[in-house]
């Protein structure tokens, strides 16, 4: 097992270098001098000199490429070229305000999913399965961003029950910050809870299919306990590979919802960058988003071996 | 022994599957008894409804689509109109279960300690320990080294012979009356699959438990047996003592079998697949006799239009088919089989059906 960790912290890590040599290259991909094209109309040599020499710019590729990195893991991802911030600092204002819609979102997603997912594939055929079915796919083909406008305007604009957008943070006003964060939460929730009734229905009817679960019926053992102990347990693995993907794909993926409901996050500061090529906070944001990304899939398969003895294993 | 009151006497069983394609009757009217201390084998080809007529017994098919009708007498109790909660009571207490995959029959996730224990707990109510104790007890009567030290383990530290005898220990753990065993060799090599037959026999002979064994194997028929149902197309086609069953097979289909088979003696896997043509679907069951369209003795207007009852041709003998092959030429199929050919690569076990035979008669 301890093996098997070091050798999935190790792949972890060797992913993260080769993302960062993608994020890197952005730089250099980019046309012309970056710089120049983020200062735009708003040139002025002085600036420009100044953000040259902090960027490094003016260095050969590979060394530009080590000092980054070696700064990048301490923490300093260099300054933004709009505002002169550090991007990091603007990378941590922006996290907590994503981290929290996509937990939220994946909770939501969760607890749709995983009655309706396994009572569908329990009830396989019958009305009920069919009612989960329609609800998947609905939810999978309509975009997120009309849901959000659905939501707004009969949770905000008609019934008047809930802010239209804009985010608070829990430690500000927990209370504010809670009915600021239902709609978004909801948008992006039940998309993901689509995708993962689908999984959920899946992987619980695949594991009820399992020879072994046949055994279990035959040595007399009660449904309800079968489906607990057997079918669920097996189902677990899978699912709870699929969540943890899920979560990461919110991290990346959340960009339109927040923009909807006007949610400070780090899908907009992302986006902002790209609208005003400010690539070391475009930089930043991937890395970030990749980085998390990469260390939930570490902790997924980390659970995943603990569930399943024969991964560790082989 | 066959005296004595049948354990299992089914009666008229019928099963049937509503499907896409119409109905799928995949069991027609399959009656027989096993007593304590018997054992029954059932051949047939794949999809004959060897796994389903017994599986409904205890009503392990999917309910609907599935459904079953006529009598599963275990003693005096008939199954087929309990519910699922009464069934509990007999499912693994009195009708074991033996399926054919090692490889998935145990859950990955949980210990083998667990798995032996799960129902004995359940149903006998033993406590942790007690049933530990018992699930030592019974890995070390189907020849598992250092028992107590492997309850902790899980299935994917076992080789596939070793999970096969797990299996089979779970299937024996509540004491069954009626143990089934579905292919339970099928997937093992040679040697292990000789060493869980004299497992079989010898736990059979000291619980004196009645045996239903499926197999598409006749040298394991030959090994185990004490007589057999041979199906086709859901039906029961004919049924015989083991002997009488080789020497003298009276259906066209049984014989058909025998005669495909060039070397019988060896424990080798079988396909019982040499017949020209392929057995009818479910859905679309021919009139007449089911095996009418494939059958080489004889075929008229009768046989295509009207289903033969299962007749006795001797005592404890019986066939459905309006003509019982002649007796000569019956003899013919029997020894052909038998005799070995010369020049085959015969891979012969010691084991052998001549000698296991021999052993008994
Ligand atoms: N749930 C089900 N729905 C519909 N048809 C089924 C179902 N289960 C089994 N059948 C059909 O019942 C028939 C008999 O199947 P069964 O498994 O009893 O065959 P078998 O004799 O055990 O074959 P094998 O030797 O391959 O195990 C097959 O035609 C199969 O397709
Ligand atoms: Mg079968």
């Amino acid at each position: 097992m301890s093996g098997y960790v070091l050798r999935r912290v190790g792949q972890s890590l060797l992913a993260l270098l080769g993302v960062s040599i993608v994020v890197f290259a952005l730089m250099h991909l980019v046309p012309g001098d970056p710089i120049r094209t983020a200062l735009g109309t708003r040139f002025d040599q002085d600036v420009y000199e100044v953000l040259l020499a902090r960027s490094g710019l003016d260095q050969p590729i590979p060394i530009q490429y080590v000092d980054w990195l070696t700064s990048a893991l301490v923490g300093d991802l260099g300054v933004s070229f709009r505002t002169g911030q550090p991007v990091s600092d603007a990378l941590m204002q922006r996290l907590p305000a994503t981290a929290l819609l996509a937990v939220a979102a994946l909770l939501v997603g969760i607890v749709i999913a995983l009655p309706a997912g396994i009572v569908s594939a329990v009830r396989q055929g019958k009305p009920v399965d069919y009612a989960a079915n329609g609800f998947a796919q609905v939810g999978v083909s309509v975009p997120d961003f009309w849901y959000g406008i659905l939501l707004i305007l009969v949770f905000a604009q008609i019934l008047g029950w809930l802010p239209p957008s804009g985010y608070t943070s829990p430690l500000d006003d927990p209370v504010d910050a809670l009915r600021r964060l239902i709609l978004p939460a909801v948008t992006a929730g039940v998309v993901t809870g689509a995708i993962l009734t689908r999984f959920v229905r899946s992987s619980v009817l695949e594991a009820m299919s399992a020879d072994h679960v046949r055994l279990a019926r035959a040595k007399g053992m009660p449904s309800g306990y079968v489906l607990r102990h057997h079918v669920l347990r097996n189902a677990w693995i899978p699912i709870i590979t699929v969540s943890g993907l899920q979560l990461g794909t919110l991290l990346g993926g959340i960009v339109v919802v927040e923009v909807v409901f006007a949610w400070n996050g780090l899908g907009r500061l992302a986006l902002d960058a790209v609208v005003r090529r400010d690539y070391p906070v475009l930089q930043g944001a991937v890395l970030l988003i990749a980085g998390v990304f990469l260390l939930i899939n570490l902790l997924v398969d980390l659970v995943y071996a603990k569930l399943d003895p024969r991964i560790a294993a082989s | 022994m066959m005296s004595e009151a049948p354990v299992l006497s089914v009666r008229d069983l019928e099963v049937s599957f509503a499907t896409k394609r119409g109905v799928a009757r995949v069991v027609r009217g399959v009656s027989y008894e096993v007593a304590a201390g018997e054992t029954l084998a059932i051949v047939g080809e794949s999809g004959s409804g060897k796994s389903v007529s017994t599986l409904a017994l205890t009503k392990l098919i999917p309910i609907p689509p599935g459904r079953v009708t006529g009598q599963a007498l275990l003693g005096d109790d008939d199954l087929v109109p309990l519910s699922e909660r009464q069934l509990l009571e007999y499912r693994g207490t009195r009708v074991g279960y033996v399926f054919q995959d090692p490889m998935t029959s145990l859950n990955p996730v949980h210990t083998i300690g667990r798995q032996l224990t799960e129902h004995t707990r359940y149903h006998l109510g033993l406590s942790e320990s007690q049933a530990r104790e018992r699930a030592v007890e019974l890995l070390e009567q189907v020849g598992i080294p250092a028992a107590e030290s492997r309850l902790d383990d899980h299935p994917h530290q076992f080789s596939g012979g070793m999970r096969q005898r797990v299996v089979i220990a779970i299937g024996l753990a509540c004491d069954p009356d009626v143990l089934i065993a579905d292919e339970a060799t099928t997937a093992l090599d040679v040697t292990t699959q000789a060493q869980i037959l004299d497992l079989v026999r010898r736990l059979q002979r000291e619980r004196g438990m009645a045996v239903v064994w499926i197999t598409h194997d006749l040298g394991v028929v030959a090994g185990i047996a004490d007589r057999v149902l041979v199906m086709y197309a859901g039906e029961v086609v004919e049924q015989a003592g083991v002997d009488t069953l080789f020497d003298l097979p009276r259906h066209p289909y049984t014989v058909g079998l025998l005669e495909s088979l060039p070397v019988l003696g060896d424990l080798e896997r079988r396909d019982l697949t040499a017949i020209p043509g392929l057995p009818p679907p479910p859905t679309h069951l021919p009139e007449g006799c089911a095996f009418h369209p494939r059958c080489a003795f004889r075929h008229d207007e009768r046989c295509a239009t009207e289903r033969p009852p299962l007749t006795e041709v001797a005592p404890g003998h019986s066939i459905r088919s309006f003509y019982a092959v002649p007796e000569e030429a019956a003899r013919a199929a029997s020894t052909a089989a038998r005799l070995p050919e010369p020049g085959s690569d015969r891979t012969t076990d010691p084991e052998g059906r001549d000698d296991a035979r021999s052993g008994r008669t």
